[in-house]
């Protein structure tokens, strides 16, 4: 019997970098071997350690349970160590994932809008200028 | 920029169209000059794919803001990957006046 499929895990940021790379001195080390950072793990991180998250908020952020969260997470963390200690290449990519963008909705004229552009973070109403704004989140299955 | 606007007809008073892929027309709106151009959906009755290909007609005309009443399962995904974005505005009795009006403020 196959095993029960794992659930896509939402990832709203991806990274800005594909990996880290070790160094001593200013030379670049290669040949250490590298561990594979998955998409989900970088996103449990940023979540938990970068926003500042709960584990149970996180999981909400990303449409899984709290203790598959706090799975990813430490394995996240076991991952970034071994890196860390032994000197490895950490290479983000791979996982169970779909992207999706943040949602906002504007108090002052009723609408929903995403922000494409996850570099920066949105003030304003994009139709009327309002800055009484206030995250979706989830809201985008309503939408759909 | 140029923001696209769903609408049901071809003037300043039509409605607001509710969906993004089978809309009647899209309004072209571009905030600098304060040009505009309405284009003929030709995907209104398609039984399937009308959204992707609507989007292609859109981006053809380098458009970063689409506002519309509702937009499809297959379109996020697409748009996200243009960095277009989306406005939903679940308000079908507004004009295409009043939208541009918000949009000016």
């Amino acid at each position: 019997m196959s095993p029960r499929p794992f659930r896509l895990r939402k990832i709203s940021n991806p990274p800005a970098i594909s990996g880290l790379k070790p160094y001593i001195g200013s030379k670049i080390i290669t040949g250490s071997g590298s561990v594979f950072l998955h998409l989900e793990e970088y996103e449990a991180v940023r979540l938990c350690d970068h926003e500042m998250l709960t584990h149970s908020q996180a999981s909400v952020m990303m449409a899984v349970s709290r203790p598959t969260l706090t799975r990813i997470y430490s394995s996240a963390r076991r991952k970034i160590a071994e890196a860390l200690v032994t000197g490895k290449r950490i290479i983000i990519e791979g996982g169970k994932v779909y992207f999706d963008s943040e949602w906002f909705l504007c108090k002052s004229c009723g609408c929903y809008f995403n922000n494409p552009d996850k570099q920066k973070a949105l003030k304003e109403c994009p139709l009327c200028r309002g800055r009484n704004l206030v995250n979706a989140g989830n809201i985008t299955n309503e939408i759909k | 920029m140029k923001v696209a606007i769903t609408s049901k007809g071809n003037n300043l008073d039509s409605k607001l169209d509710e969906r993004f892929g089978r809309c009647s027309y899209f309004v072209i709106y571009d905030t600098e000059t304060k040009g505009m151009e309405f284009l003929p959906n030709p995907n209104k009755d398609a039984q399937e794919g009308a959204g992707p290909a609507s989007v292609q007609i859109v981006a053809s005309r380098d458009v970063r803001k689409i506002i519309s009443g509702e937009f499809g399962l297959k379109i996020k995904s697409l748009l996200d990957s243009l960095k277009i974005q989306m406005i939903v505005l679940k308000k079908p009795e507004k004009s295409i006046k009043e939208v541009i009006e918000m949009l000016n403020q």
